[in-house]
């Protein structure tokens, strides 16, 4: 047997040219998967990297894996059956915020509500890229776009806030400028058993240049981001002097030691319960009131899909007698005519 | 003591069953075409409902039809006219008396022959008191009278009660077919096994339907219809959607590749991925997807994974469809696509027939997008191009849509049973791993179809897409002059199909003064008026087209031949446009119908007889 723990990010790149623009956040995102794959130890031929349509879609060019460009909106579909019909390979779906909160809403809600056993990275510029800067569903309303000369007129969507009513189980949200953070999500994403949602907030350097930069910026990151892990205090800031409580229905940032308010007050994250409403409250938190959510936010075990479907054909084999097509078709109300029929 | 009744010999008898959709029609239909099948009679049914799960009760619009006609000689169509109507209320009768033939015999539920129902079927005088029946053998049975009288001891509610009526009916023609009724006891044993009160109360309506008619003397004949001149072998009633769904599962099993269905319910489609769901025991993965696109795009993912992908529709979900079919063509990967035909545009007329998506299924796609169209022409012949439709879609890597439509889809025959060992032999061209003259778009010199690798495999990795494809290696290109050449590959690549399909068969004298082209679903009703017609002397001959894109190669002999060409379809004539296109050399005269119903056998020959007159033979 060959020794798969020798693979390297190398070895899942491509020898052909990568045609994102220069400083697009995705080149980041392409090289913290090729970092992350080795270490899922699944075989190079048994990954499957699906997409759509847009900048983010050029994706599974650039991975040595196995590869489908499919239509715009519908790899969520394309993955599905890939997935169903060969559930021991590695399914990713490589989306954007056009492709699947826009023309492929419809497939992506289902693919959460299946749970099957896929991984997405949502990789959200909240712009159109590829059709070179029209708004988003995830465009921050009244955005002046090419689409919006006036601003844009509906709210946005929130990725996270959207899953969690597809019934999702997992939901994790990282920044395309740090590595670290993304190689560890992705790995988190890839060994849970059923639909992770990954939001990279990316950037585009060309038609959405700084949208996140509050977020991602060297100087705010500290105060702007939470990173969650499950069953640690939810601590934030430079020296994480900072953290959230509950207060009534909100979650509030304090400073630990103002107001009396001690470390022990500090919420502990709780990724794996899936009642916890708290879930959707961090998906929801808002600059400037609260810092943005990163890490794993929710991560819940559910059947899959897939597992069910396939329990299924082995129940109804053991039950039925019926066991090829000769068997069905021989099956109930059928008659012999003999040769003499008709004489 | 009894009058003796006449016994007449037939060599086939159409029936037709008529009521409120809640009255149980279709159930009494496909039993009556069962225990005539089980008897060895040939037959063709033709069930015609409402588009309304419940329509209004006893409107006329609210009548559901189920019509079957059954022989001793070979049926491929199921009747212009009814020899046997059974009506079960004003609105049945008067929807269906331009139906029936001079001298029927119509069985009227006298029951429901009262004021509330004339009114309800806007009959101004009384049908059964004004004389316009005289000239027929009409019985009035208070089949519903008597039904609640026999059920009142199993104490069942109004509603249950009423639904066993339709075995009176069913009691009524077992006697007047001579036929026995323990048939009739076992197919309702099995119907309803898991529930023993049912049973027993719908064999005890059955049997009262039956004594009814014996002791009656109201029926002055009885029929026999011999079993039919079939060859031996083992056979059963079919439906359409059931053989699609049962070709299939054959091809799955001959090819050795799973059965993978991404489909989303849509009338009069439904039915072939609600039966291949009940198949999980063969391994079938039959996935609703929440929409029609879903539906196609996870056909085209489980090919990729190396299954069949098989989407079923019907026009409307062809249309969404349309660009899941493209990317199958630029991918080059096998998928078999199902559109049953029904009414267009738009939503249409769902339940009733047309050959609505000929041009679509040929044209319907961005750019230069050839798909191999097929279309199949009986119930029974369902199976063999569902089967047909794999084997080239595998074959040639390539997606195939098959056209059926809302009459083949719901309509039944008899159907031999075939070995599954003398079914055609499916190449799957798939490769070995690590093969290292493996490129995504390496192709086969003589099918031109390239090479099935799937994920899983080792040194085989590739990435398809939507995206033009540079030749041989599979990346992506932009090259204006590859972009030409991938455009002839995949459009060579359909020509050569050409090689592996059969010839096509005329029904006939291979020349003659008047060849009838018709293509699918309208088989029957051409196939017999044409033979009528021969039969009568006529030198006209019948063209049924399974194969339209590619052609037979031998189409344009076969037209050369004739003196007249008369393309006859269920729309404004889709065939005679491609036909004129591929074939502009010939003359075509067409013959259209676009009222959701099937072609009647006196209005072809009718057409064929003008024809012929104005050509002066
Ligand atoms: S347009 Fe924006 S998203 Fe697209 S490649 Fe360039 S920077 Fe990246």
């Amino acid at each position: 047997m060959e020794n798969y723990s020798k693979t390297t990010a190398k070895d899942f790149k491509m020898d052909n040219d990568v045609r994102w623009c220069p400083g697009c956040g995705c080149h980041a995102v392409l090289s913290a998967m090729q970092k992350v794959l080795p270490e899922t130890g699944i075989k190079k031929e048994n990954i499957v990297f699906v997409s759509g349509i847009g900048c983010s879609s050029r994706f599974p060019y650039y991975i040595n894996t196995y590869g489908f460009h499919g239509l715009h909106g519908r790899g969520a579909a394309i993955a599905t059956g890939i997935k169903l019909a060969n559930p021991g390979l590695s399914v990713w779906l490589v989306t954007g915020d056009g492709d699947s909160m826009a023309i492929g809403g419809n497939h992506f809600i289902h693919l959460l509500r299946r749970n099957l056993d896929i991984n997405i990275l949502l990789i959200n510029n909240k712009i159109y890229g590829l059709t070179k800067g029209q708004f988003s569903p995830t465009t921050p309303k009244g955005s002046i776009t090419k689409t919006s000369p006036s601003g844009t007129i509906a709210s946005p969507f929130l990725p996270g806030e959207l899953a969690m009513g597809a019934q999702g189980n997992f939901f994790a949200r990282v920044v395309d400028n740090d590595l670290e953070m993304m190689q560890k999500v992705f790995i988190a994403a890839a060994s849970h058993k059923g639909t992770s949602l990954v939001e990279v907030l990316q950037n585009c350097v060309i038609f959405n240049d700084a949208v996140h930069s509050e977020i991602t910026s060297k100087e705010l990151r500290d105060e702007n981001q939470i990173y969650l892990e499950h069953g640690k205090s939810m601590l934030f800031g430079k020296n994480k002097e900072k953290g959230l409580i509950q207060d009534d229905s909100r979650l509030k940032a304090v400073t630990i030691g103002q107001n009396g308010i001690k470390k022990e007050d500090i919420l502990i994250h709780n990724a794996v319960d899936r009642e916890d409403t708290k879930h959707y409250m961090l998906v929801r938190m808002m600059l400037p009131e609260n810092p943005i959510a990163m890490g794993v936010i929710r991560s819940c075990e559910a059947y899959t899909y897939e597992d069910t479907y396939y329990q299924q054909i082995e129940a109804s084999r053991n039950k039925s007698t019926v066991g090829n097509v000769n068997d069905l078709f021989m099956s109930g109300n059928i008659f012999k005519l003999e040769n003499h029929n008709g004489n | 003591m009894k009058k003796r009744v006449r016994v007449i010999e037939r060599d086939d008898v159409v029936v037709k069953f008529a009521g409120d959709s809640g009255d149980g029609i279709q159930l009494t239909g496909a039993q009556f075409s069962d225990t005539s099948a089980f008897i060895g009679n040939d037959l063709a049914t033709f069930p015609d409902y409402p588009a309304e799960i419940r329509a209004p009760q006893g409107t006329v619009a609210g009548v559901s039809g189920f019509q079957v006609r059954i022989g001793h000689k070979e049926i491929q169509s199921p009747g212009d006219q009814a020899d046997v109507l059974v009506a079960m209320n004003p609105a049945a009768l008067k929807a269906n008396m331009n139906w029936v033939k001079p001298g029927a015999t119509i069985i009227v539920d006298i029951s429901s022959f009262d004021s509330r129902h004339y009114k309800r079927a806007e009959y101004v005088e009384d049908p059964l008191g004004d004389g316009s029946l005289d000239e027929y053998n009409v019985v009035r049975a208070p089949i519903t009278e008597m039904t609640r009288d026999v059920v009142k001891r199993f104490g069942l509610d109004l509603k249950t009660a009423d639904r066993t009526k339709n075995q009176f009916v069913a009691g009524i023609l077992f006697w007047l077919f001579n036929r026995d009724l323990k048939i009739g006891e076992n197919f309702l044993r099995d119907r309803f096994r898991n529930n023993p009160k049912l049973v027993e109360a719908n064999i005890e309506v059955l049997r009262a339907g039956y004594n009814y008619a014996e002791t009656v003397e109201a029926i002055e004949s009885t029929y026999r219809v011999k079993p039919a001149e079939k060859g031996p072998g083992y056979y059963r009633n079919i439906n359409g959607n059931t053989a699609i769904a049962w070709g299939l599962l054959a091809a799955a099993e001959k090819s050795g590749c799973k059965l993978y269905l991404g489909s989303y319910p849509i009338t009069p489609a439904s039915e072939i991925l609600q039966e291949l769901v009940k198949t999980k025991n063969l391994g079938t993965i039959a996935f609703q997807a929440e929409d029609e696109i879903a539906g196609v795009c996870s056909a085209i993912g489980a090919s990729f994974a190396g299954c069949l992908g098989v989407s079923t529709t019907s026009g409307p979900g062809l249309s969404l469809k349309s660009e899941g079919i493209g990317l199958a063509v630029i991918t080059e990967l096998p998928l078999v696509v199902v559109d049953v035909q029904r009414g267009g545009p738009s939503t249409g007329l769902p339940t009733k027939t047309e050959q609505s998506d000929l041009l679509q299924a040929l044209y319907g796609r961005h750019g230069e997008s050839p798909c191999v169209v097929l279309a199949s022409s009986t119930p029974a012949n369902c199976f063999d191009f569902a089967y047909e439709a794999a084997r080239l879609a595998i074959e040639h890597m390539t997606p195939v849509i098959l056209l059926s439509d809302g009459y083949l889809a719901n309509g039944s025959e008899l159907w031999h049973i075939p070995e599954i060992s003398e079914l055609p032999k499916i190449k799957v061209p798939r490769i070995k791993d690590n093969d290292p003259s493996f490129k995504p778009y390496n192709r086969d010199p003589e099918t031109l179809s390239r090479f099935w690798a799937v994920p899983g495999q080792e040194g085989l990795r590739h990435h398809i897409g939507g995206l033009e494809k540079a030749d041989v290696t599979g990346e992506i290109s932009y090259d204006p002059f590859n972009h030409e050449i991938m455009t002839l590959l995949r459009r060579d690549k359909l020509d050569k199909v050409v090689y592996y399909i059969p010839r096509q068969e005329v029904i006939g004298q291979p020349e003659g003064d008047l060849l009838v082209i018709g293509w699918g679903g309208t088989f029957g009703a051409l196939y017999t008026a044409v033979q009528e017609m021969q039969e009568e002397g006529h030198s006209i001959s019948l063209v049924q087209l399974n194969y339209i894109n590619p052609l037979p190669y031998n189409i344009p002999d076969i037209l050369g031949r004739f003196k007249n060409i008369v393309v006859c379809e269920l729309n404004l004539g889709q065939l005679a446009t491609y036909l004129r296109s591929k074939l502009p050399h010939f003359h075509y005269l067409q013959f259209n119908k676009v009222q959701g119903l099937p072609f009647l056998i006196s209005e072809l020959k009718h057409k064929f007889e003008e024809i012929l007159g104005f050509s002066g033979s």
